[in-house]
């Protein structure tokens, strides 16, 4: 992030400069306002009551006057569904992550060489799923995925792969694949542009100087390109890690959860007790699963970064 | 020399194929939504439709209600462009020209809520909404979906607006312009490609937003967005295939199209916000 840089003090010393210098506070003010309201009211206030609901028994309905402690939290412990949900969560952000890793940075080094023909096009080809709505995408991908007749087992059966048509979302197994691999081919493009950037951040003279010294491609990109990107590489496992541990339109719309809860993600599981009930909804329930999965995702951040504190310690 | 050219000649073959392979669910969608829903089942991987059936697309227009979901879709979207983009060239401005006490404060607030650990901030933010008397409504949309810190544009715009010199500021203090004056005359308009990053990022993201839209709507189905429609479209006419994916075309064409006219200022902000 961009360091809060002071700004240069205005040196001029006239008689009207103290007024001058209240006019250029007051305007200051007026322009932060909207956003500061905008932002006490929509991202202050929720995060705050986001950690007080969870202590409270309450369906949305009537004062919130019923606090409970822990036991929102107590009761989500000894919950199966939501482990289920959360191990689910895991499971799908390491098959993104490792399927993703290194082959955006592959792909981002071969786009990064400016002899490369039609490097515009292939980076504008490959990021185009990333652009397009994910609910939609899910949608399309059920369809292409979800039926007897469709696309993918009519492609295998064609090609000889399969004998019978193979009911990918219906199997539990299959089912989570099939979210990885689109959730994988839906992140990827972002993956790469990230890589790309850090790529470009990388001082370019060294790579003259070190071919001058006489080091071949493989001892420039061992030496000079692999401890240079590390610090990056954390940087974009991070941003991986949090945007897959958060999937819920891509699930919601694919798989729903389903077969029996079998790709059931943390974000559809706090929905569906905050919004997709019948009777009364457990807001409180909900809100503590929220601040429960909100403080593993930011412990797991914590270690990342602590990890890459180390390794780039230990250059 | 020659085994270098077939080395890119191979590379490039690979990179076309998987290409075609990676927008092939795409160009699926568009050749389904050409065709009859017997076509779609019997015809295996054959792209083209036997007549183009465009009668699919006036279905999900009319019967399906997508020229509403559009609509509601290009409302939320360039009302949330046009709040963001204000409220951010605004407060860019002032956080990147003047050191006003509390200044760094500031900065320091909304950054550090990017990073803190928070539980699951819809609840509260859908009561805020009922509060104001919202619910129920485009505004409460847009206005749910313009809540943020915005903490990358916000950024974006500080750093550009505090490398503009000094002298520039001066001169039209000389020339007798005010603060205001001299931000909407001078200093805005400099700043037009952080405003198309931003605008062009925003409406992105707003047309693709479905989390804050599918629960702005759960209880006023007219105000759902493309988003939103498909998805309970398709659980109501799952066998009509083809209607749904006329109405999943309908939806990405404008968004694949402004991500292709506008793709340079789309990646700069990502790559920016990375670098940063």
């Amino acid at each position: 992030m961009a360091e809060a840089l002071p700004i240069r003090a205005n040196t001029r010393k006239s008689g009207s400069f103290n007024k001058r210098k209240w006019i250029r506070y007051f305007w200051a003010y007026m322009f932060i306002l909207p956003q500061l309201v905008f932002f006490i009211v929509f991202t202050i206030y929720p995060i705050i009551m986001s950690y007080v609901y969870s202590f409270y028994d309450w369906s949305g309905i009537g004062p919130l006057n019923k606090f409970v402690g822990f036991e929102n939290y107590e009761r989500l412990l000894k919950d199966r569904q939501f482990w289920n949900a959360f191990e689910n969560t895991f499971v799908y952000m390491i098959g993104v992550t490792a399927l993703l890793l290194l082959t955006t940075l592959l792909m981002a080094i071969l786009l990064n060489n400016e002899r490369m023909k039609g490097r515009t096009f292939y980076r504008t080809l490959y990021f185009l799923p990333v652009v397009t709505t994910t609910s939609i995408v899910g949608i399309i991908m059920r369809m292409i995925f979800g039926n007897e007749n469709a696309l993918v087992n009519d492609v295998l059966m064609s090609l000889g792969i399969l004998d019978e048509p193979y009911p990918w979302l219906g199997k539990a197994t299959s089912a989570m694949i099939v979210v990885i691999i689109v959730g994988a081919w839906k992140f990827f493009g972002m993956m790469m542009v990230y890589w790309l950037a850090g790529l470009q951040s990388l001082p370019r003279d060294i790579y003259e100087s070190a071919s001058i010294d006489g080091a071949n491609a493989f001892q420039a990109f061992r030496h000079i390109t692999v401890p240079l990107l590390l610090p990056i590489g954390a940087v974009v496992l991070l941003l991986c890690v949090v945007e897959c541990m958060h999937v819920f339109d891509l699930v919601k719309t694919l798989t729903n959860g389903g077969p029996y809860f079998a790709t059931d993600m943390m974000d559809l599981y706090i929905y569906r007790q905050a919004f997709d009930v019948r009777g009364f909804p457990s807001l409180g329930y909900a809100s503590a699963a929220g601040i429960f999965f909100g403080l593993s995702v930011f412990a797991m951040t914590l270690v990342l970064v602590w990890i890459s504190r180390r390794a780039k310690a230990k250059d | 020399m020659r085994s270098k050219h077939l080395g890119q000649g191979i590379l490039h073959t690979f990179l076309i194929l998987l290409g075609i392979v990676w927008i092939y669910p795409f160009v699926w969608m568009l050749s389904s939504s050409l065709k009859t829903n017997v076509e779609i089942f019997n015809s295996g991987i054959k792209l083209l439709p036997e007549t183009p059936q465009w009668d699919n697309y006036v279905r999900a227009w009319t019967e399906a209600n997508f020229s509403g979901y559009f609509l509601n879709t290009v409302i939320v979207t360039i009302s949330t462009v046009v709040i963001v983009v204000v409220m951010c060239a605004l407060t860019g401005y002032a956080l990147g020209r003047v050191n006003f006490p509390g200044r760094n404060l500031f900065i320091a607030a909304i950054t550090a809520t990017m990073f803190l650990p928070k539980g699951y901030t819809i609840i509260p933010i859908y009561q805020v909404i009922k509060a104001i008397g919202l619910l129920n409504t485009l505004p409460g949309i847009i206005v749910a979906e313009s809540s943020g810190a915005h903490v990358l544009f916000i950024l974006l715009f500080m750093t550009y607006f505090m490398k503009v010199p000094h002298e520039l500021e001066e001169a039209a203090e000389v020339d007798g312009m005010g603060f205001l004056r001299t931000f909407w005359h001078v200093m805005l308009p400099l700043s037009k490609p952080m405003i198309a990053t931003t605008a062009i990022m925003q409406f992105i993201w707003t047309w693709n937003s479905f989390f804050y839209p599918l629960v702005f709507t759960l209880n006023n189905p007219d105000l759902r967005t493309l988003a939103v429609g498909m998805f309970s479209f398709f659980g109501e006419h799952s066998v009509d295939w083809s209607g749904v994916t006329a109405g999943a075309s309908i939806s990405l064409i404008p968004i694949i199209l402004v991500f292709v006219f506008f793709q340079r200022y789309f990646i700069e902000g990502i790559s920016g916000s990375v670098k940063g």
